[in-house]
């Protein structure tokens, strides 16, 4: 029974498509005069946020409260856990609050995992270390398939006819994957638990997944990992539907993983010139904050290819279909996979 | 208590010997007859039919924790687990604090020891003042001290200056000392958590090279040659170590190495749920490794089993695995794991054992009164183990004060039922005595 | 009521409604609605998921034929409305797709293939709400089975099927499910 999210290699296919059909309707959800379904009402959802992060956590706490759980935010400056109070003792205060789910960001590989040991309700791992963002991954997928794969149409679903093209689109996704599709990651995969999400996902959804970076930002065991990996960007380009830019921390060029940001910049960077060398229909992808001009050009960034504000928006919709599935019922729904 | 304070085994086999049942009679502090049908009078019987014995055995790498940390163990308790694995005598580790890098810390643990009294403590003394790793500490006179240090370690850290490792093999030649290095080049394993491999890129922690630890270990036995000096190494871990110690001592070197029981049968596989209790230094490596770690063993590459018994308090082996303490426990659950691992396998016999265990460590530590083959005249340091014990799961619950063993909840064969120090029982049926 | 037929012995169980039935049932509910709504007037159709959406879908060509009047057609998925969630694991979501001018001051019609507690239609009102709101709602079913466990009623009724709660309705139709039938069968009545 799956009562967690910990890590997108959970999740069979069958489980994938189910998350990303049901985003797929609540989307409509955010033009409807009263954004609020009475689903979890009743349910509590903890925010537990090891590391500063505003965007995610609002986003959390936006799903959950259009789905009328009560939400309660516990971040870690300032509070007993800034005191020194360990991730044991918390998980027991928060089960002793009767908490439903608890979303936690940390900065330790593997937090989730332990925090799933201590409490009794769902976790939900909305980034632990270096290790996984298994919703990021979810909502990057959605994205995808919103974009690229409504044009082909899915299978499967009941089409219903409507004057509205954009939804008819849309529907036609429902269903399916991402088979086919070719998706190029970018940047430091070494440290970066997006990376890691989106390779298993991804290819669990059917894509083609390519890891662009140079050899010191990758694992030495990256070749048992469910993808391609490539240290020349420019011959991915013009193969890639898909190109996911990956935030580089300068911090890197000191302990000696690239030489500058000038070369990593020169080597791995996105610009308008390598923008132009992508296939029509291609987009262009980043999960957020930005390194304006290290990873990616400001024009880029700013283009009709990317998707980085859409991803945004997504973002809620795919957490409120997870909350829905993990929490709605007595337990996430089985698809007939096994994982 | 009646009868003259010896005693008497009976029905018990002497691997090594032939394999018949025999008896062996203890008396004065030493193992005075051994024959089929041995009598006397005055000595307490033990029917020991079915059981093995062993000499008693020694543990050339312990933390005893003791001064500083004893809020995890203590000189006490952990001489106690000693004894209930069988160990007659344990090498204290320095890392305490204070370091033991003065004449006066090793002689209190030594000391400590004695006063406990359940085997019998050897200190190690620090290489480097404070484990620093930039000057020597007083070696000489810590060898020169009640405790007789042989054997100097900074264990915990590694002696990464050539130059001091290379003054340091040379300067303990005067003693008959060896220096016991921990192989672990602190460039390469800056934030290493866990093995660099599949399971560290999985999991998202920080990889701990192989290379880190054969790069020092090849570096040290080129030293040792060239000056001739004594070089044991501490918990080898990896197949490319033992096959360059396999090596080095084909060119007649002095080397001489020890592996854990927990290297000899658990792996990286194990941090799947971050469960910190699998989280050690040398790290838990591969299947590719245990195999030739074991066979190293078992050709004597390796020349020795050494338990890095590492107690840790509750607190920091239950907090995300970044956060968490190294080490494992190891003391009470050694012999069985070495059952498991080496002699279910058909590896190494019992009389293998005997060696790997006690004889061997006991030369490597220049611990004269230890590790002596049972013979009319050794000392009456004996184990007495039951092969046949049917396997139970292994409890955190023990006599060491902290609970990370990996094995816990394991099922593992065999039973240590009696430990004799000097002729005078410490454990006896399973239990201190 | 209607006439009662005679019950046939087929794969599900005994037949209530052969095709012929059905399309017959069909065309006197769209008959009835156009009375009812003054001609259609301001009349949209929601089916609800899964097999109420081709039954309004037949509705509104029905209508279309009659009168040559446009009615708007969509789908209003209930799952999130439902009172029963927690008894079950989460289900799947299915469509909702309101036509371009919305429920504001429309008379709704729900279109459902089987009425049983009515808990069904007590979502799809509370759905409704929260989409805006109508001038008036009703109901047009193709099969009541009875044992209402709310105040709720259907306007419009295919057939009047009594029935015991340990009985199985099943309804198929070519859309969804390649034949159009209605049969009864005695397995562990589900509600």
């Amino acid at each position: 029974m799956k009562r967690h999210l910990i890590s997108a290699a959970d999740l069979s296919r069958g489980d994938a498509v189910l998350i990303l059909d049901t985003a797929e309707e609540l989307a409509s959800l955010a033009d409807r005069p009263i954004k609020k379904l009475p689903t979890l009402r009743g349910r509590t959802v903890v925010n537990l946020f090891y590391e500063d992060s505003t965007r995610t956590r609002i986003s959390f706490e936006a799903a959950a409260k259009r789905l009328s759980a009560d939400v309660i935010n516990f971040s870690a400056k300032g509070s007993s856990v800034a005191k020194g109070e360990s991730l044991k003792d918390t998980a027991l205060t928060l089960e002793a609050m009767g908490a439903d789910a608890v979303i936690i960001r940390h900065g330790a590989s593997g937090a989730a995992h332990r925090l799933a040991g201590w409490v009794r309700g769902s976790v939900l791992n909305a980034g632990d270390g270096t290790h996984e963002h298994p919703t990021q991954a979810l909502l990057d997928a959605f994205t995808i398939r919103r974009r690229l794969m409504a044009s082909r149409g899915g299978q499967g679903g009941i089409r219903v006819s409507s004057p509205r093209a954009s939804t008819v689109g849309a529907a036609g996704a429902r269903g399916a994957g991402l088979d086919g599709l070719r998706v190029t990651i970018v940047g430091d995969v070494l440290h970066s638990r997006v990376a890691r999400s989106n390779v298993l996902l991804l290819s669990t959804l059917g894509a083609e997944v390519t890891l662009a970076a140079p050899p010191t930002l990758l694992p030495l065991a990256v070749g048992s990992w469910p993808c391609a990996v490539s240290y020349d960007l420019d011959s991915e380009l013009p193969k890639s539907d898909v190109v996911m830019m990956l935030r580089v921390q300068q911090e890197r060029m000191n302990a000696a993983y690239f030489p500058s940001v000038r070369e990593y910049s020169r080597r791995y960077g996105l610009d308008a010139a390598r923008m132009a060398r992508l296939p029509g229909h291609a987009i262009v992808m980043h999960p957020g904050p930005m390194n304006r001009g290290v990873e990616i050009a400001a024009e880029v960034a700013d283009s009709v290819r990317s998707t980085i504000v859409e991803q945004v928006a997504n973002g809620v919709t795919t957490r409120m279909a997870v909350l829905y599935l993990l929490l709605g019922g007595t337990e996430f729904p089985a698809t007939g996979e096994v994982r | 208590m009646t009868g003259d304070g010896s005693w008497l085994i009976r029905g018990v086999t002497i691997p090594g010997r032939d394999e018949k049942a025999t008896s062996i009679l203890i008396a004065g502090g030493s193992v005075t007859a051994i024959g089929p049908d041995l009598d006397h009078p005055g000595a307490t019987t033990i029917d020991a039919g079915g059981l093995i014995a062993l000499p008693g055995l020694v543990d050339l790498h312990t933390h005893l924790r003791e001064p500083g940390r004893e809020d995890a163990e203590t000189v006490e308790t952990g001489t106690a687990a000693a004894a209930l694995g069988g160990y007659t005598a344990v090498h204290a580790m320095a890392n305490t604090d204070p370091v033991a890098d003065t004449a006066g810390v090793v002689e209190q643990v030594w000391r400590l020891g004695r006063t406990a009294g359940h085997c019998d403590v050897q200190p190690v003394g620090a290489v480097t003042v404070g484990l620093g790793g930039v000057r020597l500490a007083e070696l000489g006179t810590m060898a020169d001290s009640a405790a007789r240090v042989r054997v100097f370690s900074d264990d915990g850290r590694c002696v990464s200056d050539p130059l001091l490792m290379r003054r340091a093999l040379e300067y303990v030649k005067a003693f008959d000392g060896v220096i016991a290095q921990h192989a672990q080049d602190p460039r390469l394993t800056e934030g290493a958590q866990l093995n660099e491999g599949e399971m560290s890129a999985r999991l998202g922690l920080a990889g701990w090279p192989a290379v880190a630890e054969e790069a020092i270990i090849a570096r040290d036995c080129l030293l040792a040659a060239h000056v001739g000096s004594a070089l044991h190494l501490c918990h080898v871990s990896t197949a490319g170590s033992a096959e360059i110690i396999r090596w080095a001592k084909s060119k007649g070197w002095p080397v001489t190495a020890e592996v854990t029981p927990h290297h000899l049968l658990l792996t990286d596989e194990l941090a799947a749920g971050y469960d910190p209790v699998f989280k050690v230094n040398p790290p838990l490596r591969t299947e590719a490794d245990v195999a030739e770690l074991r066979r190293a063993l078992a050709d004597g590459t390796i020349d020795c089993v050494a338990t890095d018994h590492a107690p840790h308090p509750v607190e920091a082996k239950e907090s995300e695995w970044a956060e968490a303490a190294f080490g494992m426990t190891g003391l009470e659950t050694a012999l069985r794991v070495v059952q498991r691992a080496m002699v279910e396998t058909g590896l190494l016999d019992w009389a293998g054992v005997a060696d790997r265990m006690s004889v061997r460590p006991a030369r490597i530590g220049r611990l004269t009164g230890h590790g002596h083959p049972l013979t009319p005249g050794a000392p009456g340091h004996l184990t007495l183990y039951d092969p046949a014990a049917p396997a139970e799961a292994v409890t955190s619950a023990g006599a060491s004060k902290s609970r990370n063993t990996p094995f816990a909840g394991m099922e593992l064969p065999g039973r240590v039922v009696a430990t004799f120090l000097r002729g005078v029982p410490a454990v006896l049926d399973g239990k201190l005595a | 009521m209607c006439a009662a037929s005679n019950p046939v012995a087929g794969r599900d169980g005994l037949a209530v409604l052969d095709p012929e039935e059905i399309r017959r049932a069909l065309t006197r509910i769209a008959h009835e609605i156009l009375e009812r709504t003054h001609g259609g007037d301001g009349v949209i159709l929601l089916g609800i998921p899964t097999r109420g959406v081709p039954l309004a879908r037949r509705l509104a060509a029905r209508i279309g034929e009659f009168e040559g009047l446009d009615v708007p057609c969509g789908s209003l998925d209930v799952t999130m409305h439902r009172d029963d969630l927690r008894l079950h694991p989460a289900r799947a979501l299915g469509r909702t797709e309101l036509p371009p001018g919305g429920v504001d001051g429309k008379t709704v019609v729900l279109v459902d293939d089987v009425l049983y507690s009515g808990r069904t239609v007590r979502a799809a009102l509370d759905a409704l709400n929260d989409l805006g709101r109508p001038r008036a709602v009703q109901l047009a079913v193709l099969v009541d089975r009875g044992h209402r466990e709310l105040p709720i009623r259907a306007d419009y009724v295919g057939k009047n099927l009594p029935t015991s709660q340990r009985e199985v309705v099943h309804v198929l139709l070519t859309e969804v499910d390649v034949q159009d039938s209605v049969t009864i069968s005695g397995e562990e009545g589900k509600p």
